[in-house]
């Protein structure tokens, strides 16, 4: 895949990062924000958060029941699409794990499609929300979640590029079939691994060998 | 060949636009056409194998066949941005990968309803691909710029937009300078606001279509003062850039 070509002149400019990057990616120390149109706001007195689509027991919690529910500290590294990683982000929420458990989902159900005030929309597979590897954010870096990061209440997969963490979620829907959502319609990674460098439908794995 | 694959472009002409902008023009051993708002995602290599790759609007419209152009506004720092406004001239050889994105995009045979695009200083970039591909397509919808930059020398294609809504009537151009207005200047001189949005949109017998691009404080300013004004936020495209999201 390498090739000989190179750019006369052109070095290393930013400092070596202290943490290992995914390809094509650099440390920035801020948080840009990327957004594909307005901020929704919404009240928490409003704000709801629901697991249904192929489980036994659909959840739907308020944000006075969300907050009840137990949460833990997770320390994060966020890589978007968009070429920056973040290292050592401070989030606190809940386990999807801990959701998960509580609305049982049923055996074929396989992938997630995040549904989001202002209509964005994400899928992933379920394995990828179970294990630790995912969470709903409530609060970053000690405070609550900016409107513009997500807030309310943010889904946060850090080992997938960072539009797979949808902002402003407001339900999960458990299904048996990938389907693609708002940037996977667009072009993007059905998948998104930021190791892989699957930013484009193009990158996906099963594209490459063929197969879809 | 693979619709994403890395093509090695030869840069055809380096244009300046104003002191911290100059335009590249490429010319594409695999062009294809793209939709206008879309962009490149451009990589350098050193020597020794370390890469640094960022993304790009491209400002040329999809009529321009064989090549893109791509407006790249110098960044304090940046590292890719740095060596192409040091290093790179006409004849030189860069590494590019696109077209790219399929949200942010205006296309004159489906979306011909009036148009109101807003832009931020260098987030003018991929609305003035949508303008030259509306000129292009001769297409009559009623379209306004709103183009915030600070002062009269950031202005980018200031005198192809002036050309343009000198020739053709259903296009108007709305500048408004945020820290120094040229001489005698009667427009606005002051950050996008309410009182200002709603001014611009009572030019328009409908509702327009909005795209806005540019920094992130005005994006948010001009999103929310648009959904706020009654524009459904499904008609709000927007594309933002922060300090440090484009190096």
């Amino acid at each position: 895949m390498q090739n000989s070509f190179f750019n006369r002149g052109f070095q290393r400019k930013r400092p070596a990062s202290q943490h290992v990057l995914p390809p094509g990616q650099y440390e920035t120390q801020d948080f840009p924000v990327l957004s594909a149109g307005p901020t929704p706001r919404i009240g928490t007195t409003k704000w709801s958060f629901g697991l249904d689509g192929l489980v036994t027991n659909p959840q739907q919690w308020s944000w006075t029941e969300f907050n009840a529910l137990p949460q833990q500290d997770f320390t994060v590294d966020i890589h978007c699409v968009t070429q920056w990683s973040k290292f050592g982000t401070q989030w606190r929420g809940v386990s999807l794990d801990a959701l998960l458990a509580l609305a049982g989902p049923t055996p074929e159900a396989r992938y997630v499609m995040a549904h989001c005030y202002g209509g964005y929309t994400t899928n992933l597979p379920l394995a990828d929300l179970t294990g630790g590897k995912a969470f709903i954010g409530l609060e970053y870096d000690g405070k609550p979640l900016a409107a513009d990061h997500g807030g309310p209440a943010r889904l946060v997969v850090p080992h997938l590029y960072f539009w797979k963490s949808a902002k402003w979620v407001q339900r999960l829907e458990l299904l048996a079939e990938d389907a693609p959502g708002f940037w996977e319609r667009a072009g993007y990674s059905m998948y998104g691994d930021p190791w892989k460098e699957q930013r484009y439908l193009d990158d996906d794995e099963d594209l490459a060998a063929g197969t879809r | 060949m693979s619709r994403l694959e890395w093509q090695v472009a030869t840069v055809e002409a380096v244009l300046p636009e104003t002191p911290r902008v100059k335009t590249f023009v490429l010319r594409l051993p695999h062009w294809q056409p793209h939709r206008a708002g879309q962009h490149y995602t451009l990589r350098l290599t050193a020597p020794d194998g370390y890469q640094a790759q960022r993304s790009y609007s491209i400002a040329s419209p999809p009529e321009q066949t064989g090549q893109i152009a791509l407006t790249i506004e110098l960044i304090e720092e940046g590292e890719v941005s740095g060596y192409l406004f040091e290093g790179v001239q006409a004849g030189d050889q860069l590494e590019v990968r696109g077209p790219i994105g399929g949200y942010f995009v205006w296309e004159a045979t489906r979306q011909a309803g009036p148009l109101l695009l807003v832009a931020g200083g260098s987030g003018v970039v991929p609305l003035m691909a949508m303008l030259r591909h509306r000129q292009q397509a001769s297409v009559p919808n009623p379209t306004v710029l709103l183009y915030s930059v600070r002062t009269p020398e950031d202005v980018i294609y200031g005198q192809e937009l002036q050309a343009m809504a000198a020739t053709d009537s259903t296009f108007t151009l709305l500048l408004t300078f945020t820290r120094q207005a040229p001489t005698g200047w009667t427009g606005y001189q002051r950050r996008l606001d309410a009182a200002l949005l709603t001014e611009v949109l009572r030019r328009f017998p409908t509702s327009p279509q909005c795209f806005i691009c540019g920094p992130n404080g005005l994006v948010e300013a001009a999103a929310t003062g648009l959904a706020a004004q009654g524009v459904p936020p499904e008609n709000i495209r927007t594309e933002r850039f922060g300090p440090s999201s484009n190096p």
